[in-house]
């Protein structure tokens, strides 16, 4: 699905990726994890194709393509999806009509024709369920007065319309209280599919007792330190990210 | 510059669609203006002698006033006096039916998106066509005046009812108004008139289309609407023009008068010819708009829409005599490249109870500057007088302007008057957000912007919101429809 090599990324002339490498196959859930600053962000970004970042080297391969060479909307039509840590709010533009509007360009990519009302308001409500989402909120400016919470429930609700390949999550649990972590994390978890792969961006360990990595990463100072399986996270958590720090000076 | 400004500027960078030229023999008259200029025009129309009086009148009484230019637009100054005042397509009669009137007309009105023909697109609106001077075509008369109503040009109406034209022209913009208005009285060719009856609801929309086609021609229609005791009336005009590198003059006068529970709604779709993206060429469109609520719980609601023109220079206003009278004012002004536009209005609180609301978005893009300037006065009289005002300002890319000059003046205690006002820019985020949705950057800056205007969309009615959004893509070489 996804395979990173060698990726050297820097914003202005600082460097912040240095060197990360990573293979993500068909149906994995991969955790990436490191304490603030390590590039986990950077990383979710660079593979969304957000301006600023410069690739100095390395190259990402996404089924079989050059993702580098792609604009950010090709990238989102062929698959790739990314859950803001930060929504952004869209006065005057109901997220029914987002919904509808970034569905019916991926079906056009695809050469589908565009849904009609009624079938995309069934599907739309079916979806909503997932996410245990009041129908008002279809009507609602996108995000706009959105609690926290509620903002990150919007983005798996546009995960679930949209279908992707790829879902690359920053932080999505970042502040969300107990309940709405379990409901985002039931969303994901009933998207899991054998050909769909996921990255999950996180700073805490909380997030993967609700879904089970395949494997995690444990980024530091722009590198990939430590991979493991979903046993890494546990150990993170009980030892602090001061032991990869150390980890990363001894293997320095 | 980052990237998504880069983005940013190939999106705004568009072409106007409605530039091109209808060949046409014309009659009009050479440039220059003095009485003979005004007396030559009254007597092409064939109009009464009080008519060509109050003519000459507002034009000794221009030649003591000067241009004003408190306004915050740059300009190169008007030569008044190399502008030609009167031109017609030249047919040997005014044309009695569609089937006289000159089929490259009906093209050119074709070409537009406006049919002509009655059983078309626009069903269901009657429409008076206006091209250079004069009145080309009004659809639905008949229909019409099975329900009372008059809807014909201003010529016709001076002819054929002159003395409601006499009650009323001026009654609410005098002659001496301001310069410009002045300069309409004076050399005014042709417009619209309306007259609903005592208790007619207007069985249609009614539309003016407006088309300035000759080379170095100024367009000074004069529009006049009045609505009887309780009736009710929609109208709503378009305006576009050739591309031509020197600048035009399009100096209107609107008069809306409201009595005793009547009710005009009348919505603008302004898209003049622009300039190009170095401000060369453009329609100057200094206009003078005002409604007068004359009667007790009457209401005038001006919803406008501006895309157009190199200037803009316009404040659709609302003086609320009657008790309990409503004005409303909803506006979109977008300006791209050197566009400028200093537009807004005013609320003449003069009545008890009296209520008005204000909304208004201006756009502004490229190197443009976009200004609001309001004006809510509350007079003595005007107990419990009511007003609500919000200006939002949305900017994209960095080199663009937006600046709000808002007044209020209020004599009256129990008066409420309220004002918000934002700032925006379309963020790098929202763009990003959206394209990572898979929309196009294009797609995503026209949803932005027609998010931004929603509340002054809604007002438009039907038929017109949608082109109004679609225009607004346009404007910003943008799709959504």
């Amino acid at each position: 699905m996804l395979k990173i090599e060698n990726l050297h990324v820097q914003v202005e002339d600082k460097p912040i990726l240095k060197g990360i490498s990573l293979h993500v196959k068909e149906g994995e859930v991969h955790a990436i994890m490191g304490p603030n600053g390590s590039g986990k962000s950077t990383l979710a970004h660079v593979l969304a194709g957000r301006e600023g970042y410069v690739i100095t080297a390395g190259r990402i391969t996404y089924r079989g393509r050059n993702l580098m060479d792609m604009a950010p909307e090709e990238r989102a039509r062929e698959g790739v999806f990314l859950a803001f840590q930060y929504p952004v709010e869209i006065p005057g533009v109901s997220n029914i009509y987002l919904l509808k509007a970034a569905l019916n360009a991926m079906r056009k990519h695809r050469g589908l024709n565009e849904l009609d009302a009624i079938d995309f308001l069934k599907m739309i409500k079916e979806k909503i369920r997932l996410v245990e989402m009041d129908e008002q909120f279809l009507y609602r400016a996108v995000n706009e007065g959105f609690s926290g919470g509620e903002k990150k429930r919007n983005e798996i609700l546009q995960m679930a319309v949209l279908a992707p390949s790829l879902c690359i999550l920053d932080e999505t649990d970042s502040g969300l209280d107990i309940d709405a972590l379990k409901i985002v994390s039931d969303g994901v978890n009933s998207l899991r599919a054998p050909d769909r792969s996921f990255i999950l961006v996180t700073h805490y360990q909380r997030l993967l007792d609700y879904i089970k990595p395949d494997q995690v990463h444990v980024l530091a100072h722009g590198r990939i330190v430590k991979s493991g399986d979903a046993s890494l996270a546990h150990e993170l958590e009980s030892k602090g990210y001061g032991w990869v720090d150390q980890a990363t000076v001894a293997g320095a | 510059m980052s990237a998504s400004a880069q983005t940013i500027e190939k999106l705004i960078s568009q072409e106007y669609k409605q530039g091109f030229v209808t060949e046409l023999e014309s009659d009009t008259l050479p440039p220059g203006l003095n009485e003979g200029v005004i007396r030559a025009i009254s007597a092409k129309k064939n109009e009464p002698d009080w008519m060509l009086e109050w003519r000459l009148e507002a034009y000794r009484h221009w030649l003591t006033m000067s241009e004003p230019h408190w306004a915050h637009v740059d300009y190169h100054p008007v030569d008044y006096q190399s502008i030609s005042y009167y031109s017609a397509p030249r047919t040997s009669e005014g044309p009695r039916s569609l089937d006289e009137v000159d089929p490259k007309l009906l093209e050119t009105y074709n070409k537009l998106g406006i049919p002509l023909y009655e059983q078309e697109r626009l069903a269901g609106v009657a429409v008076d066509a206006v091209f250079d001077s004069v009145s080309v075509a009004t659809t639905f008369k008949g229909k019409l005046a099975e329900a009372g109503v008059i809807f014909c040009s201003m010529s016709e109406a001076i002819q054929l009812h002159p003395e409601l034209v006499r009650a009323y022209l001026g009654s609410v913009v005098p002659p001496g108004d301001n310069f410009f208005a002045a300069l309409n009285s004076a050399v005014f060719s042709d417009g619209s008139f309306v007259f609903i009856p005592k208790g007619v609801r207007c069985p249609m929309e009614l539309s003016t289309y407006f088309r300035i086609n000759a080379a170095k021609t100024g367009q000074f229609e004069r529009t006049l609407i009045v609505a009887e005791e309780r009736s009710h009336v929609s109208y709503l005009e378009g305006c576009t023009a050739p591309m031509r590198d020197e600048n035009q003059l399009h100096a209107a006068v609107v008069e809306l008068v409201a009595l005793e529970g009547a009710e005009i709604k009348y919505s603008t779709v302004q898209n003049w010819y622009p300039g190009d993206e170095e401000g060369r060429g453009g329609i100057y469109n200094f206009v003078t708009k005002r409604g007068e609520c004359r009667g007790a719980n009457s209401k005038i609601s001006w919803t406008q829409v501006e895309t157009g023109s190199s200037i803009t220079w316009k404040y659709p206003s609302c003086v609320l005599r009657g008790d309990h009278s409503i004005g409303e004012f909803y506006s979109v002004a977008l300006t791209n490249h050197r566009q400028q536009a200093d537009t807004g209005t005013k609320m003449i609180h003069i009545g008890k109870n009296t209520r008005s609301t204000i909304i208004s978005k201006g756009i502004s893009a490229g190197r443009a500057q976009n200004s609001y300037r309001g004006l809510v006065k509350v007079l003595k009289s005007a107990e419990n007088a009511r007003n609500y005002t919000q200006c939002d300002s949305l900017l994209i890319g960095d080199r663009c302007g937006a600046h709000t000059f808002p007044y209020i003046e209020v004599k009256q205690p129990t008066a409420l008057v309220e004002h918000e006002a934002t700032t925006s820019k379309i963020s790098e985020d929202q763009l990003f957000f959206c394209q990572q949705r898979g929309l196009s950057a294009e797609d995503a800056v026209s949803m932005i912007v027609n998010g931004f205007c929603k509340q002054v969309f809604k007002e438009l009615p039907m038929e017109f919101a949608v082109e109004a959004q679609a225009l607004l893509g346009i404007s910003l070489e943008g799709s959504v429809g």
